[in-house]
C-alpha cells in the first residue's frame, strides 16, 4: 500500500479564486492510500518545495500528488523536489488543476467538484505507480555527417572545431556539392568557389576530420549515442595514397565521351576523371561503365602512364565499419526533371536550360570558359528570357506544391550576371511572385529591375516553340492584361528543387521521418528545426527544407551545437517511461516488432517459466535506450504482454475508474 | 453523471484521452487563453493517441460515461511519426463497432488538435459536450456492479 501525500497548490488566486483549495484538500484524504494532503499559496516556490520535502520524511510518503498547474510546466520541477527528499522522480503525479480547471471554469461549485475529480484520478493512478529507474548509456564521441555539400562541410568543421571526430560520407568522387558549380552568389555577387574551396581545403586538412569520398552509407543500427554504421567505400580503381593528381591519366584517356556530371552535361570528360579542377581529394576515379579497360579488357593507358603506379583495376568496394554518437544528414538536392513539361520544350531544343546550366555557362571555370553561348550554335544570345516557379508552386502532377525559395533571388542574379557581360541583351523574367524576404536580398532584385534594366513581366510562360532557329515564347502579362509573344534566343527555366533521391533509402536506414515531398522532417518545426525526430539525427541544409547558402550555413551551424552538446555528454539518461514486455505471456507474435517506429524491438530465445513450466521461447525484448514510450506495441499486443511504464493499462483504467465514478 | 436532483439538469459525464505533445498542450492553451469549455470534460494523458486502447473506451462506458473522445496530434504530425494513423484505424474499427452495440454516434469522436489549436480544443468539447447533453444518459454498456 502507499502512502501518498497530496499537496494542493493555489498558484496565488489562479486556482484558489474559482477552485475551494482546502475542500479539494479534504476531499482527497479519504481516497485509498492518501496519508497525509496540504493546501499552500505557491508550491512550486521554495516554501512549497520544503513543504513537501518535510512531509516525504515526516510521513514517510511513497509518493506524491501535487495539484496545480499542467505537467508540461512543473512536473520537472516536483519530480527534483521528490528525488532531493529520497523519493523515486516518478512516483510523482500531477492534477492539473489550472489550466485544465480553474481557468476555464467560474463556477466556483463546478469547478471545485472537478478538481477533486481530477485529483483523485491522480491518487488513483499513483497507487499503481513503481519506482523508475532511468537507464544510462555511454556515449561514442564521434560524429558521421552525410553528405559533402556546404550544408555537410560546415557542420564537419564546426564539429571537428569544438574537438571531436567527424567522418564525412559523400557519394560523388569530390566533397563541395552544388554550392562548387556555382559561379556567384547572391546577394553580394562574391564568386562560389573563392568561398567555398577555402572551406573545402579546411575540412580535408582538419586533423579531427576524415573524408571519405565516392562511399555510400549502407547500413545503420543502433541508437542516440551509439550507432554503428556500415559505410561502402566505392572502388575508385586509383589508389589515393599513390597518386599524385598529376592528371596525365585523364589526358591520355581515350574514352572522352562521357557527360560531365559537374558540368550539367554541358561538356564532356574521359573515363578515368577528376570532376572539376578544385575537387578534393585530388584523385581521379574511373568510371567503369565507360572505361574501355573495364568494358572489352584492351586498353589500360592509364595504368601504362601512371609514373606514380596509382591506377589498380583490380580495387573492390571496401566496407568499413564505424561507431559514431550522432548521425547529420546533409544529403541536399537536385533540380527536378523538366522532361514531363513539355510546353517549354526543354528536352527537345538545345536553347532551353535550366539556372543550374546557365549557372555553368555564366562561369569562367565552366565549359564555355565563362561565355555565355546559345547551345545550338555557339552564337550569343541577343534575347533571354527567364522563367520562374518551373515546377515550384505548381499543383500539376509532375510539379511541387512548394516554394523552392532560392530561384527568385538566383534569376535576379542571372539576370544581372548577364547584363553587365552582355549590356545590349534583352532580358525578360517572367514570374508569379517576386520573393526577396532576405537581408540585403530586396535591394539587389530591384538593383536588377531599376539599374540594369531586366524586364520583369507577372506572368506565366504557356508556350515554348523553335521556329527559324529561334525561340518562340508566348506568355501573359497579367498586369497589363494580355498575351506577349516574345522572339528569344534562349530560355533559362528555374526548375525546382527536390530531396536527393537518397534521402529516401537514408531516411529508412536511419528510421527518420520524411514528409510528403521527401524532406527530412523536424522533431518540432520551430523549437527543434534541426533535429530529427529519431534521437540522435540531426539534419543540415536542403535535405530539410528548401534554404539557400546563409540559411544553409546557420542551420549547419546549428545542427553542429546540437551534435557537440550531445558529444559532450559522458553518459545519456534516456526516458524511463518505456514499453516492457511480460514475458510469460508473449508469444512471440512479431505484431509489436511491425508497429514500432523506433525498431526497438525485437526477438531473443529465452527461458520462460509458463504456469510452473520451464520453457524456451521466442518473445519480444525491449531496447530501452531505443523505446521512445509511445505506445504502439501495447495497444497491438493481442496477448497484453506488451505495457507501458509510467502509464500502464491498469493506471489509465484506474484514471478513467476514477473520473467515471 | 446522474441527473442533479435540485435543478433537473442533466450533466454528461465525458472522458477526454489527449496526447501528450499536441492535444493535452492544446488543452492547456485553452486554458491559458481562458477558453471555457464544460467541466463535465475530464482529461486522461497519454503519451501518444496510439496507446489509447480501445478497451479503455469501453472501460469508461462500462463505468457510466456517457461520452468519450480521443484527441491526438494531426495525421502527419505525429510526435512518433506513425502513432496517430494506428489509432485512427483502431478508433474507426471500435466505433463500428460501439454502432452496433447500440452506443450512438455522438457519444464517441476522435478529433485531431494541435498544440497550437486551443480555440480547436475548446470548440471541439463544446460542440462533443452539448451532442452528449442532448443523447442523455448512457445506461447501454454500463455494469450496474460497478456501481459504488
Amino acid at each position: 500500500m502507499q502512502r501518498i501525500g497530496v499537496f494542493v497548490c493555489w498558484c496565488g488566486s489562479n486556482i484558489a479564486a474559482t477552485v475551494d483549495v482546502d475542500a479539494v484538500a479534504q476531499a482527497v484524504k479519504t481516497e485509498p492510500g492518501v496519508a497525509f494532503s496540504t493546501n499552500y499559496q505557491y508550491m512550486c516556490s521554495e516554501g512549497g518545495q520544503a513543504i513537501i520535502r518535510n512531509a516525504i520524511a515526516e510521513h514517510k510518503l511513497t509518493g506524491i500528488v501535487v495539484c496545480a498547474c499542467s505537467p508540461r510546466m512543473h512536473e520537472a520541477t516536483f519530480r527534483k523536489t521528490a528525488a532531493t527528499a529520497g523519493l523515486n522522480p516518478y512516483m510523482v503525479e500531477i492534477a492539473n488543476i489550472r489550466e485544465q480547471c480553474s481557468w476555464i471554469h467560474k463556477d466556483r461549485e463546478k469547478a471545485t467538484v472537478k478538481a477533486i475529480i481530477l485529483s483523485r484520478a491522480a491518487v488513483a493512478k499513483l497507487n499503481l505507480d513503481s519506482p523508475l529507474t532511468a537507464g544510462e548509456t555511454p556515449v561514442t564521441k564521434r560524429a558521421l555527417v552525410i553528405g559533402g555539400g556546404i550544408a555537410g562541410i560546415q557542420t564537419a568543421l564546426d564539429i571537428a572545431d569544438a574537438g571531436y571526430e567527424v567522418d564525412i560520407v559523400e557519394k560523388t568522387p569530390t566533397i563541395g556539392g552544388k554550392m562548387a558549380m556555382l559561379d556567384k552568389t547572391f546577394p553580394t555577387l562574391d564568386c562560389s568557389a573563392c568561398i567555398l574551396t577555402p572551406k573545402m581545403v579546411d575540412a580535408a586538412a582538419h586533423e579531427k576530420i576524415t573524408l571519405y569520398t565516392y562511399s555510400e552509407v549502407e547500413k545503420v543500427s543502433g541508437f542516440v549515442g551509439n550507432f554503428t554504421v556500415d559505410i561502402r567505400k566505392r572502388a575508385r580503381s586509383v589508389d589515393a595514397d599513390r597518386c599524385t593528381g598529376c592528371g596525365d591519366c585523364m589526358e591520355k584517356c581515350p574514352s572522352k565521351k562521357s557527360k560531365s556530371e559537374f558540368n550539367q552535361g554541358l561538356s564532356n570528360r574521359s573515363a578515368i576523371y577528376i570532376p572539376f579542377a578544385q575537387a578534393i581529394p585530388n584523385v581521379p576515379v574511373i568510371d567503369r561503365e565507360a572505361c574501355i579497360k573495364f568494358q572489352t579488357g584492351k586498353c589500360g593507358v592509364c595504368q601504362k602512364i601512371c609514373s606514380a603506379k596509382a591506377v589498380d583495376y583490380e580495387q573492390q568496394d571496401e566496407i568499413m565499419t564505424r561507431r559514431y554518437g550522432a548521425i547529420v544528414a546533409a544529403t541536399g538536392f537536385k533540380t527536378i526533371n523538366l522532361g514531363r513539361f513539355e510546353e517549354f520544350q526543354y528536352a527537345q531544343s538545345p536553347d532551353v536550360i535550366t539556372s543550374l546550366e546557365f549557372e555553368r555557362l555564366c562561369n569562367a571555370a565552366g565549359p564555355t570558359k565563362g561565355k555565355v553561348m546559345r547551345l545550338s550554335n555557339h552564337e550569343t544570345p541577343k534575347t533571354v528570357v527567364f522563367v520562374q516557379c518551373v515546377g515550384s508552386r505548381s499543383t500539376v502532377e509532375c510539379g511541387k506544391t512548394y516554394c523552392s525559395k532560392i530561384c527568385c533571388m538566383y534569376t535576379a542574379k542571372h539576370a544581372m550576371l548577364l547584363k553587365e557581360k552582355y549590356p545590349e541583351t534583352e532580358v525578360y523574367v517572367f514570374y508569379i511572385d517576386v520573393r526577396t524576404p532576405g537581408k540585403g536580398f530586396d535591394e539587389f532584385y530591384r538593383r536588377a529591375a531599376e539599374e540594369y534594366g531586366v524586364r520583369y513581366v507577372k506572368g506565366m510562360v504557356g508556350k515554348v516553340a523553335e521556329e527559324n532557329g529561334r525561340l518562340r515564347v508566348q506568355a501573359s502579362d497579367l498586369i497589363a492584361d494580355k498575351q506577349l509573344v516574345i522572339e528569344a534566343d534562349m530560355v533559362v527555366l528555374a526548375a525546382a528543387i527536390e530531396p536527393d533521391p537518397s534521402a529516401r533509402n537514408l531516411a529508412t536506414l536511419l528510421t527518420a521521418s520524411m514528409d510528403t515531398n521527401d524532406f527530412f522532417t523536424e522533431a518540432h518545426p520551430k523549437l527543434r528545426p534541426v533535429e530529427s525526430p529519431t534521437a540522435g539525427v540531426y539534419l543540415s541544409g536542403v535535405c530539410q527544407g528548401p534554404k539557400d547558402i546563409p540559411d544553409t550555413v546557420s542551420q549547419a551551424g546549428a545542427a553542429a551545437a546540437k551534435v557537440i552538446g550531445l558529444l559532450a555528454k559522458d553518459k545519456l539518461v534516456g526516458n524511463p517511461c518505456v514499453a516492457g514486455c511480460n514475458e510469460p505471456l508473449c508469444n512471440g507474435c512479431s505484431a509489436c516488432e511491425l508497429v514500432c517506429p523506433y525498431g526497438a524491438i525485437t526477438y531473443e530465445e529465452k527461458t520462460v517459466m509458463d504456469h510452473g513450466v520451464r520453457e524456451q521461447r521466442r518473445v519480444a525484448s525491449v531496447n530501452e535506450a531505443l523505446c521512445q514510450g509511445c505506445g504502439a506495441c501495447t495497444v497491438t499486443c493481442p496477448s497484453g504482454a506488451m505495457d507501458l511504464k509510467g502509464f500502464t493499462n491498469l493506471q489509465i483504467m484506474a484514471e478513467v475508474d476514477a473520473i467515471c465514478r | 453523471m446522474p441527473i442533479n436532483a435540485e435543478s433537473g439538469e442533466f450533466k454528461p459525464m465525458i472522458v477526454a484521452f489527449c496526447c501528450n505533445w499536441c492535444s493535452y498542450a492544446g488543452a492547456d492553451l485553452a486554458g491559458s487563453s481562458r477558453l471555457s469549455y464544460p467541466a463535465d470534460v475530464k482529461i486522461i494523458r497519454v503519451p501518444c493517441s496510439c496507446r489509447v486502447n480501445p478497451l479503455f473506451m469501453l472501460r469508461a462506458f462500462q463505468r457510466g460515461a456517457d461520452g468519450v473522445i480521443m484527441c491526438g496530434c494531426h495525421p502527419g504530425d505525429c510526435h512518433y511519426t506513425s502513432g496517430n494513423y494506428f489509432a485512427r484505424r483502431r478508433m474507426a474499427l471500435l466505433f463500428s463497432m460501439l454502432e452496433y452495440l447500440g452506443i450512438e454516434k455522438g457519444r464517441v469522436r476522435v478529433e485531431w488538435v494541435s498544440a497550437a489549436e486551443g480555440q480547436k480544443f475548446a470548440i471541439t468539447m463544446n460542440q462533443f459536450a452539448e451532442t452528449v447533453a442532448a443523447l442523455g444518459e448512457c445506461k447501454r454498456l454500463e455494469d450496474l456492479r460497478c456501481q459504488p
